[in-house]
C-alpha cells in the first residue's frame, strides 16, 4: 500500500534508521482546481475527483458493456450486483420496496466503488471522511422520515410506541425509541466512516513496519516477512470489508424504510 | 494530572470497546458454526446474515477507537 514515505532530506541513515510514517496523511485533502463562490471554499479536491471516478466506474461498468440475451463477463458482473440487491430488497421491504430499487442501487454501487478504489495504492478513499458518508446518511435518513409520513400520515409515531409493553413502562420507552431513532443517521455514517478510516490507518501502521525493517539494515530486513505475510492478509480482509461496509449501508437503508413502508407487520 | 497525560490514559481506554468487539464477533462466528454443523444444508442461506452481523460487531468497537480519535485531536 502507499506508504507516505519521506521526503529526501529525512530519508534514512544508513544505520540509525529514522523514517518518517505518518498513517494519517493519506486523508489529506487538497484542492485541484480552487473554485471559491462567494466566500465559500468550493474547490475541485482530491475527494472530489475519486467521487467522479467512482460514480465514473460505476456508469461504465453498468452502462458501456452490451447488453446481450448471453451476457458478456462485464455484463454479467453488472447483472450480478443487481441481482444481488434487487434479491436483499425483495427479501426485506417485499414488493413495497420496488420503487426505491435505484436508490438503494445507486447508494450501494457509489459506496462500494468509493470503498474498492480506496483499496488502490496511491487513492483517496472518499468514504474514510465523516462529512462523506454523514450526507449519504441523512439523505437515507430524511428520505426514509418523509416516505414514512407520506405513506403513514401522522401514524408513522406509532413508529416510537411499541405495542405490548406495560403503560408504566411507555413514556421511558417511547424516549430510548425516539433517541435510537435519531441516532441513526449517526451511527450509519460512524460506521461506515470509521470502518473505512481505521483500515486504511491500520494498513499503512503494518506498512510502516515492513518499511522500518527494511532500512534497518541487511540484518533486520528477513524480520520484516512477518509484517509484509500480515499485510497481504490485512488486504484481503480490508477488501472483504469494503464489499461488507457497502453492504451493510444497503441493508440498512432497506431496514430504515421498511419501518416507514410496512409499519403494521 | 497533566491534562496531556489525561488524553493519553482516556484514549487508551477507549479502546478497551475492541473487547466487546471481539467477545461479539466470536459469539457470532462460533454460533453459527454451531448452527451450521448441527443443519448444514440450512448453514448457506445464513451466510449472508452472518456477514452482516460480523460487519455490525465490528463497528461497535470502531466507535471506541472515533472516542479515542476525538479525545486526542478535538479537546
Amino acid at each position: 500500500m502507499a506508504t507516505e514515505a519521506t521526503a529526501p532530506e529525512h530519508a534514512p541513515e544508513a544505520g540509525g534508521a529514522t523514517v518518517d510514517l505518518d498513517p494519517m496523511h493519506q486523508f489529506e485533502i487538497y484542492p485541484l482546481v480552487p473554485i471559491d463562490i462567494g466566500g465559500i471554499d468550493a474547490s475541485f479536491t482530491n475527494s472530489s475527483l475519486w467521487m467522479l471516478i467512482a460514480a465514473g466506474v460505476v456508469a461504465l461498468l453498468l452502462l458501456a458493456a452490451p447488453s446481450k440475451l448471453v451476457p458478456t463477463r462485464l455484463q454479467s458482473v453488472g447483472e450480478v450486483a443487481y441481482e444481488f440487491i434487487a434479491n436483499m430488497m425483495r427479501d426485506i421491504l417485499g414488493e413495497s420496496g420496488r420503487p426505491f430499487f435505484p436508490f438503494v442501487f445507486t447508494l450501494f454501487m457509489f459506496i462500494l466503488a468509493a470503498n474498492m478504489l480506496g483499496m488502490v495504492p496511491y487513492s483517496f478513499t472518499v468514504t474514510s471522511h465523516i462529512i462523506v458518508t454523514f450526507a449519504l446518511a441523512i439523505v437515507v435518513f430524511v428520505g426514509a422520515t418523509i416516505v414514512g409520513f407520506i405513506k403513514n400520515g401522522p401514524g408513522y409515531l406509532r413508529l416510537f410506541v411499541p405495542s405490548g409493553v406495560p403503560i408504566v413502562l411507555l413514556p421511558l420507552l417511547v424516549v430510548i425509541e425516539v433517541i435510537s431513532y435519531f441516532t441513526r443517521p449517526i451511527s450509519l455514517s460512524v460506521r461506515l466512516f470509521a470502518n473505512m478510516m481505521a483500515g486504511h490507518t491500520m494498513l499503512k501502521v503494518f506498512a510502516g513496519f515492513v518499511v522500518m525493517f527494511g532500512v534497518a539494515g541487511a540484518a533486520w530486513m528477513p524480520l520484516g516477512l512477518a509484517p509484509f505475510l500480515l499485510m497481504i492478509g490485512l488486504t484481503g480482509l480490508e477488501i472483504l470489508i469494503a464489499f461488507l461496509q457497502a453492504y451493510v449501508f444497503a441493508v440498512l437503508t432497506c431496514i430504515y424504510l421498511n419501518d416507514a413502508l410496512n409499519m403494521h407487520h | 494530572m497533566e491534562a496531556e497525560a489525561a488524553k493519553l490514559i482516556g484514549a487508551g481506554l477507549a479502546a478497551i470497546a475492541l473487547a466487546g468487539a471481539g467477545i461479539g464477533i466470536g459469539h457470532i462466528f462460533g454460533n453459527y458454526l454451531a448452527g451450521a454443523l448441527r443443519n448444514p444444508a440450512a448453514a448457506q442461506a445464513q451466510f449472508p446474515n452472518l456477514l452482516l452481523g460480523f460487519a455490525l460487531t465490528e463497528a461497535t468497537g470502531l466507535f471506541g477507537l472515533v472516542v479515542a480519535l476525538i479525545i486526542l485531536f478535538v479537546f
